[in-house]
């Protein structure tokens, strides 16, 4: 005859970000290790030498980290004023970095003193880096000019002077020794070529520059000022590409994933948010203590460094394989025993006669106890801790079962102080959440009405009744305040739409505002 | 109505099976049971429907086997008659007319040539005072006899079957009604009654429900509405009798019934266990639970090997040794209500409507027989009464039939309204349909209408609700991860806050239109914009339709207030209106066809008519009484070729139609009719095997071959006979094959001795007729791989020529034993 029917446990959808790829990846750190630096952190570059070390550019220091150090390995401190964008060179032998007081200081990485000292520059010098060759170094300086020095004479070879505002970032292609590319204040990105007298390429950001990036291939370019990133095809001519609104604050630093198949953005707003640079949607988001100045990854993605305004460090591990592996094997380890059955993987002869076994089907505990009408011992394991707790969505769907049969009541009544203090625990952890409140609604009107007479008997109950009563009303209040909210949005929809007879409706309210 | 004499119609969807116990046969191969106005026998083995016995002109309200003729079954009716039937030809026997509606009937092998009946007390006809009589049926060799000697036995009894039973030999019989029970004793001619208190404790209801007694010794159990069963012993006096309670039922018991030894008691309800009470034992008990709907009746075998249930969702369950149910009768089931409309499912040709509780069943219309039921709800259903339970309110079907949209709600007293709506797939290779999408609380009130959109380019299901919304819902596309696509809300519509109670797409899926209470309100599917509105106040619009084919620019509403009124789209103003009160609009999906059921003073009107002519095709006035909710076009596998006008409609599609009191009615015509005769006529099988699909399909050839080989064993049988003339081939026949010579010589032996002088020339012409028939024969035995069949043709020969010598007497002789009739012979054979 037909089977008992188990009871349905229905799917939620789970809400918040969905699980992808990208998002297995990039939770795939360890919690971050914090240092506190003396000033607000504007630059982080990553050694390309191995084992990659990263220098922090922070107030009048550079800091020296070593990959899974968190003292410095080597400090420069001497800067007279603010340091800025400490920049190493492609083979990890010298750092260059500008100063306030206009002067680009070139260090050897295991020396202490600056080996040449770059002086032409009337005002700070925000942006430092090497061009490809390794002998030339770009700087850009808040007095509207960008340079171009020789690292063994220390000369300066060109000035350019065609922006017209500060100049706050800049970078050099990786490719060609004479090109880069610098933005500045004054909304515009310019693409210089150091044979030629004049940029040869001006886009418009429409935002004052903060940070800018070439793609390894040097095609695409991105930058970011205001709280735009944008992205402009360099063999178009620099025609933008897209235009990304994903912050609400200004976007300070960007970068690259190793493979390029991630873009990094980083905000005063706290955010980093990573983009697929396929279709540039966000693929993913951390959220940070303070507004971010600086971000940088290591090569393979395998820390994520950031800097804030408040000088701390944030630094990021990627977990081994091991760990995790590691986590996966105890997960498996689950079954402490193994059944043998005997016969299992007989293989039946042609002329065996087959007789089919039935089918046993199994049965929660709590399917069991309510095929027999067990009601009160359906409930009990429905309540049971682990599942009360891991799965109120079992205990709350036994309970709308128990009252589509009309015993709710039945089941819920004859509980001692211990018991109902458990049951009213759970109502007080779901009563609010909005799956579960019609049924618990129901139960909890249920249990007050059983248990009323003996309400002052016991005070672990007396209490937790107070704040069951404490929780509804706040609900209440907020629920009010929603509906308040909703119609204050419907007044708002209803005059943002065209008047016609027609209407499609977000809600119901919104009509009344309709009607001529 | 003599004008449309040619169309008729038509009951279909077979009638209650479960009304009165059902009856197994002696042999157990046959079950009998009462339905509707005949009894229709089924094969237990294997659920197959054999033939019924046609005959009453009412309701037949029991069936019992002949206590002295196994092979011979009573029925009775409330038509005033018991009729005596031999059930395994299907043939009427005797016709006894009693003259009074009779309820129920009862048999007893110690009262031979009597019969009980229950009928209504002789002077109050219409009130619901009933009486026990005995006839005493007359012996006389007519067809139709009288018998109007009834004598009173028990006054005032139960009309319920279950509520008399008679006791240990016949000895004396139990009748149950209300709180009393009745034992009358044939030899003292006496009666005792013990009645119980009406509430012995609080709550408790005495009330009997059903009786059944002891078939070996004196004791009689009674089922009681608080579900306790007592047992009744010691009766046989006023004072001392005693009884013993049993109880498991939580609801009334609704039948009792003892195996044929005594041993064991049935009892069932409406939680749908069978409970198996050891009679000895009292406290033991075995169950077979989850039999699907309440139990109504019990039966048992006469060798106790088979019982069988009758449920009350229109199923009898057979149920070998009380442990497993062997097979299943199921008829449409007639629920409380249908909620969804009556559809045809567009793959199947299936009827589809609510079957059992929380189930759709798909009902097969031509082979008047239920296909399957799908579990909607899939939840256990709990037995028991006063329970809101979640009930399938309206399904939809897309165009193809590979989808299908359910919708089902349960309201409780005093809470909210808890709504599913579900979204099936059909799946190929299961050839079912599995469920894809489920959304809770699609709406905030209930769902009015559900209609999938028919264009063959999107599935979009529109469902609209007395939350004042309608919603388009849309299977969204699987781009990402998951393969399965999955539906979701696509457009939420309303108007003016009013509440929509109908809706309709056109046939080619691009307009939609919404009734909202006066107004329908016509929208674009593709742009979701609001083309147009139309209304035709005052009264609220019930009914919507689009005109098909040639008349899609006409659409139809039917309002509350007494108004059909027809839109031309293209000018979107009123073409035509009239007054008439429409419960229901249906369009042909073949035709440019429109059904209306009007309801007018109690009954029902039909009106077929296109909504560009005015006159309608074809009017039917007072179809049935109370209203028609429900009507559907199902196609017609085969299409009429009728060209008279009133038929006309009937060709493509046949209108099925729900009448109040749950009918299934349907139009057929006269050509029809003959056609389907033609072909019951053709699927005539022999009754005296237990018809199984497997028979049906080596039956026939069976037959065919018994045939062929009589007529083969009648020749034979001449045959055999004439060669024993010819010694020489005997001689031939009987030498084993290995000591014979070799072919050769033997052949140039067998040639000559057919030479023939010239004198048997003239002999042979006499011969000729014989030969030919002969020869004939030998043509139809040739089909048959007989190893005789090469010495026959070799035989053939031989007896007529191979013995020139005989003389004409005794040519003679030979001729008359050739004319001989044989048949004895191959009767002899047989044996």
């Amino acid at each position: 005859m037909a089977s008992f029917k188990s009871t349905k446990i229905p799917i939620y959808p789970k809400l918040g970000e969905k699980v992808t790829p990208d998002t297995l990846y990039w939770k795939n750190y360890k919690a971050p290790v914090q240092i506190k630096e003396f000033g607000a952190v504007t630059s982080i570059d990553f050694s390309s030498l191995a084992p990659h070390n990263y220098a922090v550019t922070a107030s009048t220091r550079i800091h020296i980290y070593g990959p899974f150090s968190t003292e410095p390995v080597k400090t420069f401190t001497r800067f007279k004023d603010t340091a800025y964008s400490g920049k190493f060179r492609s083979d990890g032998q010298l750092l260059v970095a500008g100063c306030e007081d206009s002067v680009v200081r070139l260090f050897d990485v295991s020396g202490k003193v600056a080996l040449r000292v770059f002086k032409g520059h009337t005002k700070g010098v925000h942006v430092t880096d090497f061009t490809s060759d390794c002998y030339h170094i770009l700087t850009g300086s808040d007095d509207y000019t960008c340079r171009l020095w020789d690292i063994p004479n220390s000369t300066e070879l060109t000035s350019y002077k065609e922006h017209t505002d500060y100049i706050r970032c800049g970078t050099t292609s990786k490719l060609n020794r004479d090109i880069f590319i610098t933005g500045s204040y004054d909304h515009t990105l310019r693409v210089f070529d150091a044979r030629v007298e004049k940029s040869v390429m001006t886009m418009d950001h429409s935002q004052p520059v903060e940070s800018v990036l070439l793609y390894p291939s040097e095609g695409l370019l991105v930058s970011a000022g205001g709280r735009y990133v944008k992205v402009w095809d360099l063999l178009k001519g620099g025609q933008p590409l897209v235009s990304l609104k994903n912050h609400h604050k200004t976007v300070t630093c960007l970068s690259l994933s190793s493979n390029g198949q991630r873009l990094l953005s980083a905000s005063l707003d706290r955010h980093v948010k990573i983009y697929n640079t396929t279709n540039y949607k966000v693929v993913h988001n951390f959220d940070y203590a303070a507004s971010i100045l600086s971000l940088a990854l290591a090569p393979d993605d395998e820390s994520i460094v950031v800097g804030m305004t408040n000088g701390v460090l944030s630094i990021k591990h990627r977990k081994s394989p091991e760990e995790k592996r590691e986590m996966v094997g105890k997960q498996r380890m689950q079954p402490v025993y193994r059944i043998f059955v005997k016969g299992r993987n007989y293989v039946p002869k042609k002329d065996d006669f087959l007789v089919s076994k039935p089918v046993k089907s199994h049965l929660a505990k709590y399917d069991k106890q309510l095929k027999k009408f067990n009601i009160s011992k359906a409930l009990d394991t429905a309540l049971e801790s682990w599942r009360r707790n891991r799965k109120p969505e079992i205990t709350v769907a036994v309970m709308k079962e128990l009252d589509r049969r009309g015993t709710l009541k039945n089941a819920l009544a004859g509980r001692d102080e211990q018991n109902l203090s458990q049951l009213l625990n759970f109502l007080i952890g779901n009563v609010v959440d909005p799956r579960f409140t019609p049924v618990l609604v129901t139960a909890t009107e249920m249990i007050l009405d059983i248990y009323q007479a003996v309400v002052g008997q016991s005070s672990v109950v007396d209490r937790q009744l107070v704040r069951l009563q404490e929780l509804v009303e706040r609900e209440v209040d907020y629920q009010q305040d929603l509906l308040e909210v909703l119609g204050m949005l419907d007044t708002l929809f209803a005059t943002s739409l065209p008047r016609k007879e027609c209407f499609s409706v977000f809600d119901g309210t919104s009509s009344d505002f309709e009607n001529p | 109505m003599v004008v449309h004499a040619e169309i008729r119609m038509v009951h279909r969807g077979g009638s209650k099976i479960n009304f009165r116990e059902p009856v197994i046969t002696h042999d157990s191969r046959f079950l009998l049971c009462a339905a509707g106005e005949s009894v229709n026998v089924y094969s237990t083995s294997t659920e197959e429907y054999v033939h019924d016995l046609q005959g009453h002109t009412d309701l037949v309200t029991g069936v019992v086997l002949n206590p002295s003729n196994h092979l011979q079954v009573y029925s009775c009716s409330a038509d005033g008659t018991v009729r005596l039937w031999d059930f395994t030809d299907a043939i009427l026997i005797k016709t006894f007319i009693i003259g009074y509606p009779i309820y129920s009937i009862y048999v007893s092998e110690k009262h031979g040539g009597v019969v009980f009946l229950v009928v209504p007390m002789a002077n109050y006809k219409s009130s619901e005072l009933f009486q026990l009589v005995a006839v005493h049926l007359p012996h006389s060799g007519d067809q139709e006899v009288e018998a109007r000697e009834l004598s009173a036995v028990l006054c005032d009894v139960s009309h319920h079957p279950g509520a008399a039973s008679f006791g240990r030999e016949g000895e004396y019989i139990a009748a149950v009604k209300g709180l009393q029970l009745e034992v009358f004793f044939f030899k003292k001619q006496k009666s005792y009654r013990f009645s119980l208190k009406s509430g012995m404790k609080k709550g408790a209801k005495n009330a009997f429900t059903c009786v059944s007694c002891h078939p070996k010794e004196d004791c009689i159990a009674t089922g009681h509405e608080d579900g306790k069963i007592r047992m009744w012993r010691n009766f046989n006096q006023k004072k001392e009798y005693t009884y013993s309670t049993l109880h498991w039922h939580h609801g009334a018991v609704n039948t009792l019934c003892f195996t044929p030894e005594g041993t064991n008691l049935l009892s069932g309800g409406i939680e749908s266990v069978l409970v198996h009470w050891h009679y000895t034992q009292e406290n033991q008990k075995d169950f077979l639970p989850r039999l699907g709907a309440a139990i109504t009746h019990i039966a048992v075998s006469p060798d106790g090997s088979l019982f069988c249930t009758s449920h009350s969702d229109n199923k009898i369950t057979i149920i070998q040794s009380c442990v497993k149910v062997s097979a299943v009768i199921q008829g449409l089931v007639k629920g409380d209500g249908v909620w969804t409309n009556l559809i045809i499912d567009p793959r199947s040709k299936a009827l589809v409507l609510n079957g059992k509780p929380g189930h759709l069943q798909f009902y097969s219309l031509h082979h008047d027989k239920q296909l399957y039921n799908l579990d909607i709800v899939q939840q256990e259903y709990i037995h028991e009464e006063g329970l809101d339970q979640f009930e399938v309110v309206k399904a939809a079907f897309d165009a193809r039939g590979d989808w299908l949209a359910t919708v089902e709600e349960r309201r409780k007293k005093g809470a909210e309204l808890e709504i599913n709506l579900k979204l099936w797939a059909y799946d190929e290779l299961t050839q079912s349909f599995v469920l894809n999408t489920t959304v809770t609380a699609p709406h905030e009130d209930r769902i009015t209408a559900m209609f999938f959109s028919p264009s063959p380019e999107t599935t979009m299901l529109v469902t609209t609700s007395l939350d004042g919304h309608f919603k388009a819902w849309l299977l969204a596309d699987h781009s990402d991860a998951n393969a399965e696509g999955f539906w979701a809300c696509d457009f939420v519509g309303g108007y003016h806050l009013l509440k929509p109670g109908c809706c309709s797409f056109s046939a080619d899926g691009s307009l939609l239109s919404v009734g909202f209470q006066e107004v329908v309100t016509v929208w674009s599917p593709a742009s979701w914009e609001l083309l147009t509105t139309l209304s035709q106040p005052p009264g609220a619009i019930r009914d919507l339709c689009f005109g098909r084919l040639s008349c899609s620019k006409y659409l139809l509403g039917a309002s509350t207030k007494n108004q059909l009124c027809c839109w031309n789209l293209l000018t979107c103003s009123l073409e035509w209106s009239t007054p008439m009160d429409v419960s229901l609009l249906q369009t042909d999906p073949l035709s440019e066809n429109i059904a209306a059921f009007c309801s007018q003073s109690g009954s029902s009107d039909l009106f077929v008519f296109k909504p560009s002519e005015p006159r309608p095709l074809y009017s039917q006035k007072a179809l049935c009484t109370g209203k028609v909710q429900h009507a559907v076009f199902a196609p017609r596998d085969q299409m009429l070729e009728s060209c008279e006008e009133r038929t006309q409609w009937l060709n493509r599609s046949q209108l099925y139609f729900l009448t109040q009191h749950m009918d299934l009615l349907t139009f057929s015509t006269k050509t029809e009719e003959d056609r389907l005769l033609a072909s019951s006529k053709q699927l005539m099988v022999d009754d005296s095997v237990a018809v199984t699909p497997f028979y049906l399909l080596l039956g026939k050839h069976r037959g065919q071959q018994l045939e062929k080989q009589e007529a083969l064993t009648n020749p034979m049988a001449e045959r055999t006979q004439l060669p024993q003339g010819s010694i020489a081939i005997k001689e031939l026949l009987h030498t084993p094959a290995h000591v014979l010579p070799s072919a050769s010589f033997l052949c140039a032996m067998f040639v000559r001795s057919l030479l023939i002088s010239s004198s048997s020339a003239r002999e042979e012409k006499e011969h000729e007729e014989g030969e030919m028939e002969r020869e004939k024969e030998e043509e139809d035995s040739e089909g048959e791989a007989d190893p005789r069949l090469g010495e026959s043709a070799t035989w053939g020969h031989p007896e007529e020529f191979g013995a020139p010598a005989l003389t004409k007497a005794q040519e003679r002789e030979l001729r008359k034993v050739r004319t001989f009739d044989h048949s004895w012979l191959s009767s002899l054979l047989d044996c």
